[in-house]
């Protein structure tokens, strides 16, 4: 079981920021995503994308933003859960929450931050009605473990980086793979568009575009699938996998069913004080919140996590005074042992 | 209304019609039309902000209107969208502007 004092779901560039907040006051963060990496939308939709309202920085690519906030959490030493999904949420008799992902990993924490931007990232299904009936028997939507390919025919879908990516890949490991999308220009890396073509030349991937695949058969696990292609008739194509890859989309997902108070498929929080939600000692910054006024900027969720804190560090301590505090005047103490401050200005006589 | 509006006729996902009104003076696209008179749901058009990202704002273009044709950006991720039509168009890149006045269109279903 994982133990913090405050659990932050999303780590997203707020959800990261809340880590260094909250840090100056002494409270240690752990961080669940769906994501197998740090940095929410910024690493998943648009990491090469530059930001220009970041105070401070006149131009700052997505990921980049990403590095210097996990940079500048590092010395508080979050905790992650990376590649889960926050299930379900549970108070205790002790007044703390439990945190339960779809994997079963335990999180226990006196507050729970919900920082999760437009939810967690779910993959685009394609339109065909009985895909569901062979996810994981022959349908997939992600790769996690590529031996599990080997030797097997494969059809991937999609004309993005994955699916080039993953042509390539189990073009090594698969028996055959057929690269199937519905244009005939693909919308990757140069490099891997040139691979994948190279592939093609060398007859080690079959790469059939303007063409979808329309049905999937089979009695238990999937057999075959149905490929309709343009100034082609359909075409049964035997697969033992076919790995659909349409990218992203967010969903609210499970957090709706939270008893949190939901409005326009975002969190109501109170903005006058403190950024709770109607369940006490849950709260939720950035994208996820709604209040009048609300603006979906990352400068205004790293105000909110900022807010946010000092109300949390009063629920973890009640009984304790505490001032605000610069920066500039005690220097930054980390939970790892290291220690910034202000140089001491030297004093010397002029003679 | 003064000159700096045009009207568009717009068909949301539940088959409803609106006419609006919508300003030529600033700098909006169609996608932000959309949310600005929330037609439909917040968050489920225009996920990624406009950058032909994702196809959250795909639309059907139903009158003659000679748009710009799509950059090889929206036409891409068009090739990868679902319920596809030979008249869609990522709304996020279709800029308002006078020649767009009565132009009518239709919101395609979420995904």
């Amino acid at each position: 079981m994982v133990r913090t004092d405050i659990l932050i779901i999303g780590a997203g560039p707020v959800g990261l920021f809340t880590v260094f907040e909250a840090g100056l006051l002494k409270m240690k963060c752990h961080l669940i995503d769906v994501l197998p990496k740090p940095g929410g939308q910024c690493s998943e939709l648009y990491p090469k994308k530059p930001i220009y309202d970041i105070p401070g920085y006149p131009e700052i690519l997505a990921d980049e933003l990403t590095n210097k906030l996990l940079e500048q959490s590092k010395q508080f030493e979050p905790g992650f859960t990376l590649g889960e999904r926050a299930e379900s949420l549970n108070r205790e008799e002790d007044g703390s929450f439990t945190v339960i992902t779809n994997k079963g990993t335990v999180h226990k924490a006196p507050i729970v931050v919900i920082a999760g931007g437009l939810g967690s990232f779910e993959p685009r299904k394609p339109n065909i009605p009985i895909i569901e009936k062979f996810e994981n028997k022959g349908v997939h939507y992600f790769i996690q473990d590529p031996e599990i390919f080997r030797d097997k025919k494969v059809a991937i879908a999609g004309g993005g980086d994955s699916a080039l990516d993953w042509t390539i890949l189990l073009s090594g490991i698969a028996s055959e793979v057929t690269l199937i999308h519905r244009s005939n220009e693909f919308r990757g890396a140069l490099s891997s568009v040139e691979k994948v073509q190279q592939l093609k030349d060398a007859k080690r991937v079959n790469v059939k575009t303007s063409a979808q695949v329309v049905n999937l058969m089979g009695s238990e696990y999937l057999e075959s699938i149905l490929i309709d292609q343009s100034n082609h008739p359909q075409k049964e194509l035997e697969v033992d996998h076919f790995i659909p890859l349409f990218g992203l989309l967010p969903k609210l997902g499970p957090i709706s069913n939270w008893g949190l108070e939901i409005e326009k498929n975002a969190i109501k929080v109170n903005n006058s004080l403190d950024y709770q939600t109607n369940i006490p000692g849950v709260f939720a910054v950035g994208d996820v919140n709604i209040y009048p006024g609300k603006l979906k900027l990352i400068l205004c969720g790293f105000h909110e996590a900022t807010v946010m804190c000092q109300y949390a560090f009063k629920i973890i301590n009640p009984e304790k005074r505490f001032l605000l505090k610069y920066t500039t005047v005690t220097g930054v103490n980390g939970f790892d042992g290291s220690s910034k401050s202000t140089p001491k200005s030297i004093v010397k006589k002029i003679q | 209304m003064d000159k700096s509006t045009v009207k568009i006729h717009i068909t949301d996902r539940s088959g409803l019609s609106h006419l609006i009104d919508a300003p030529t003076d600033m700098g909006m696209n169609l996608m932000e039309v959309i949310r600005s008179y929330e037609l439909e749901d917040e968050g489920t058009v225009g996920i990624c902000g406009g950058m032909s990202m994702c196809a959250s704002c795909q639309c059907y273009i139903n009158s003659a209107h000679d748009l710009k044709i799509p950059s090889q950006e929206e036409r891409l991720m068009l090739s990868e969208a679902f319920n596809i039509q030979e008249n869609s168009r990522l709304s996020c890149q279709i800029f308002i502007s006078n020649d767009l006045d009565g132009l009518k269109l239709t919101i395609a279903p979420g995904e």
